[in-house]
């Protein structure tokens, strides 16, 4: 794989794609579709847990598949701050990072031991304890999950409104992807793309592996959380489904359809299966045998997915 | 005499049921070419990642500049002031020249820590001139903008030396630098090494004998895990035992 | 209390026997082919699907039991040339994708063919009720279940310890390179390991059939336990998977029945009511966890 190199259209591209999205809430309003704002912060709620999974794997080169339990513990923080009556986003949300961030640390800890078939099942596993420690907490609602009655105020301003919250998703979006391409470009990013390229030869030039890759799977753990506690405020709910590892499948796919290791394959690929299930959901109920029959057509004929095509890394 | 730079004691390790070192006694002094010679499978890229930490021994302790270093991992090693190279080329082909070694610069200690998230590394300019000196030093310096993947094979193992160069080490680790260089860029790797081996120590596994003898100071060889002699190359040409067991067939 | 703890370490061992059969079949594809296939806990519900539904056309537990595992012996042979095949080659990440896909469209075409609804199987009549054990009554099908699954344990350990199937298994399992370089026809080999597994996997659905429902999803948690067991025992090891398995199926099996009475006799009812299922629900991972930070490799490890 390519190291990243930042290419001056993608910028302009998400500049002109950021510029439309401001626009989107009073577009929506004016065609009286105002239906598809929640769609539209869905969608980028998703972007920003594809784009922390694409930080440890794509750009730190960990396969991990369990990645929606970080995702899940952002969730679940915010909905237990904001029933114990914590409502402000300038605290819970940074709270949430740092929780599910935490919980990273200590995961990658145990699973950044172990190599290759052994990682993908531990992390796996991880996220399945963490579902079930969900699932029997009857404290938290259990199966029913945890309601999110009242949404988050950010400096005192509400985002009970669906524009209100869709600006706020943007926003952390947007400084988001701008922190990860500073990342990807600075010391930092240059380690992990290394070390995810030949490990051993880091070692031998000094570098303690496991710490920077240890940090790259907190921080990606972190960002997770942060889009966790965001999706629990859009649809009213910490549900346990968020913790299941399908979930962490689901935010992989994205990835790959995306592009691993590509800055932006994690929104893309967010966008592009959001899309796809809200058109073929419609269209045919069974959509997932067409999602897995697209998905084998990915694996066998376009292994580096779909920003691929757009464009190599290294431009 | 000083102390060694390097010391091994007793170094022993089992595979299976099969010594693959066993009581190994080894010292390298301080600014000498030391060659570890020894026939195919007698140990030597065994006894090469043991020293740099990629294996760890059953028995004996390694000393390192003063301090034991047995238990310590490799980038520790490294940090000690140990730099090594692979037989197979190991640079990284998606950056340029000297991309890669800047990034051996960055790894050093004193180039700083490299949890820094914002400012992109191409703007670091001290690390690029400091890996520019490294590069001209291998005679890399007119190729350092090409990517390490366009490079001839030669330039590469140059490359990698540079990259072992830039950690700033007291003891260069060098397995077969020679392995798969044609005749007119091993010429050019020996001429390297010389002009290196004035200012780092460098221990030697490479089977090309005719550098191996033009460089070293001293020899060790290894046969099936067990060093059974060291010296100048002239006492080791002329050793009866050498010979019987590995120098026999070779010269 | 006691008759309590006798009969859950039966279950637990019929758990844990159940689990070896998942294990078994998929250690061995990890550990000779160095891939990934989430997709095993897939078989598992085809093969609890195929064995029901067989048992329904046939009016017979044991001839559907038969037909379902040879079925999808069969649905494994066809995934294996068709797909598999090719996957060996690539890197974990087109494992773990291709693999997921898997399990979308099986889940998805089960609903499709069979409906959301769980599918009913009866165990055999002469079995359906219980019998008596040293002063306990025990269901009968439960015991059919912990025989079964002694056996195939049993012919599996001769089969790979001392067949030359075997030992070419274990082999292709310790280092793949020196098999292929002995001659050995690696590609069948590989084919014949994935089927028996794929088999073995509607054994293991078809016989927790009645027990569970037979519903879609079962899959997937079930296909963690085995990973779990896997990671315990060590990858590519038979033996690993079996001490793994019956590890797994007791401490699960005894925790969920146990540590809350346990918990409530240490501590206050509230505490003991809300921390006893979460502690039992997650128990076999902690083990997990420590258990990989003194053994890396698991129990058994198969590589040196």
């Amino acid at each position: 794989m390519a190291f990243y190199r930042p290419a001056r259209w993608q910028q302009t591209a998400a500049l002109v794609v950021l510029a439309a999205l401001l626009a989107l809430p009073s577009l929506l309003d004016v065609l009286d579709q105002s239906y598809y704002i929640g769609f539209a912060t869905r969608v980028l709620i998703f972007a920003l847990a594809a784009s922390s999974l694409n930080l440890v794997l794509g750009f730190g080169g960990m396969v991990s598949l369990g990645h929606a339990a970080f995702f899940g513990v952002g969730a679940y923080v915010a909905a237990i701050c904001q029933q114990a009556g914590l409502g402000e986003g300038l605290l819970v949300l940074p709270l949430a990072m740092a929780v599910a961030g935490l919980f990273a640390l200590a995961v990658g800890a145990v699973s950044l031991r172990t190599r290759g078939v052994y990682f993908i099942m531990i992390t796996l596993a991880f996220a399945q304890m963490t579902y079930y420690l969900f699932v029997s907490a009857s404290l938290w609602g259990g199966e029913d999950g945890l309601p999110v009655y009242e949404r988050l105020r950010l400096g005192g301003i509400s985002l009970a409104g669906d524009a209100a919250l869709f600006f706020v998703v943007l926003g952390a979006l947007t400084v988001t992807m701008l922190l990860f391409s500073r990342l990807a470009q600075a010391r930092f990013g240059r380690t992990i793309q290394a070390i995810r390229e030949n490990e051993t030869r880091m070692e031998a030039l000094g570098y303690p592996v496991l710490r920077y890759r240890l940090a790259c799977f907190a921080i990606g753990g972190a960002v997770a959380g942060l889009a966790g506690a965001l999706l629990a405020n859009l649809s009213g709910l910490a549900s346990p489904n968020l913790l299941q590892w399908t979930q962490s499948g689901t935010l992989l796919v994205m990835v790959i359809i995306g592009g691993v290791g590509y800055l932006w394959g994690g929104v893309v690929g967010a966008v592009v299966l959001l899309l796809l299930e809200e058109i073929l959901l419609a269209w045919f109920a069974h959509w997932h045998i067409v999602l897995g029959l697209l998905l084998l057509a990915v694996v066998l004929f376009a292994p580096k997915g779909v920003a691929a095509l757009f464009g190599r890394r290294d431009d | 005499m000083t102390d060694p730079l390097l010391e091994v004691r007793g170094l022993s390790r089992r595979f299976a049921a099969v010594d693959a070192l066993k009581d190994v006694n080894f010292t390298v002094a301080a600014g000498e070419v030391h060659a570890l010679i020894g026939p195919n499978g007698a140990g030597k890229t065994t006894f090469i990642h043991h020293l740099s930490g990629a294996l760890f021994p059953d028995a004996g302790k390694i000393h390192f500049n003063g301090s034991e270093i047995t238990r310590l991992r490799m980038h520790q090693r490294v940090r000690a002031g140990m730099a090594r190279s692979w037989q197979i080329t190991n640079v990284f082909l998606g950056l340029s020249a000297l991309d890669n070694v800047a990034l051996a610069v960055q790894g050093r200690p004193d180039a700083g820590t490299s949890f820094r998230f914002w400012r992109p590394v191409d703007r670091e300019a001290r690390l690029f001139e400091e890996a520019r000196t490294f590069l001209e030093q291998v005679g890399l310096g007119e190729r350092s903008g090409r990517l390490a993947g366009e490079l001839s094979h030669g330039e590469q193992r140059a490359l990698e030396l540079a990259m072992a160069l830039a950690t700033r080490p007291q003891l260069l680790l060098l397995d077969e630098p020679m392995a798969g260089t044609g005749p007119e860029e091993s010429a050019r790797m020996v001429e390297l090494i010389e002009h290196l081996a004035r200012h780092v120590t460098i221990l030697l596994v490479e089977h090309d004998m005719d550098a191996v003898f033009r460089l070293a100071d001293r020899i060790s060889v290894l046969v099936n895990g067990q060093l059974i002699c060291t010296g100048t190359p002239d006492a080791v040409r002329n050793d009866a035992g050498v010979r019987r067991a590995y120098l026999g067939d070779h010269l | 209390m006691t008759q309590l703890f006798l009969e859950q370490a039966l279950n637990g061992l019929q758990f844990g026997l159940m689990l070896f059969l998942l294990a078994a079949g998929l250690t061995l594809v990890f550990g000779i082919m160095d891939c990934i296939n989430l997709a095993h806990g897939s078989l598992y519900m085809v093969g609890a699907y195929f064995v029901a539904a067989a048992a329904q056309a046939a009016d017979s537990f044991w001839l559907g039991l038969g037909a379902g595992v040879a079925g999808t012996a069969l649905l494994g042979l066809l995934l294996e040339l068709s797909l598999f095949r090719q996957l060996y080659r690539r890197d974990h990440l087109a494992q773990v994708l291709a693999t997921f896909a898997l399990i979308l469209i099986a889940n998805e075409s089960v609903r499709l063919i069979w409906g959301p609804a769980p599918l009913l199987l009866n165990p055999p009549e002469s079995l359906a009720g219980p019998v008596e054990i040293a002063g306990f009554f025990y269901p009968a099908y439960r015991l059919v279940i912990i025989a079964c699954g002694l056996v195939v344990a049993g012919l599996l350990y001769l089969l790979v310890a001392k067949s030359r199937i075997g030992m070419w298994v274990r082999a292709g399992a310790a280092n793949r390179e020196m098999t292929e370089a002995l001659g050995i026809n690696v590609r069948a080999l590989f084919t014949a390991v994935f089927v028996f597994g794929a088999g073995l996997c509607a054994l293991a659905g078809g016989l927790l059939g009645p027990l569970l429902a037979v519903q879609v999803g079962m899959g997937e948690s079930v296909l963690i336990l085995a990973f779990v067991v896997i990671i315990i025992g060590g990858i590519g090891s038979i033996r690993g998977a079996l001490v793994g398995a019956l590890i797994v199926g007791t401490v699960d099996t005894l925790g969920r029945a146990l540590l809350p009475t346990l918990l409530r006799a240490t501590l206050p009812a509230d505490a003991a009511a809300t921390l006893g299922p979460a502690l039992a629900s997650i128990l076999i991972y902690l083990l997990m966890a420590g258990i990989l930070f003194f053994k890396p490799q698991g129990l058994f490890p198969a590589r040196a």
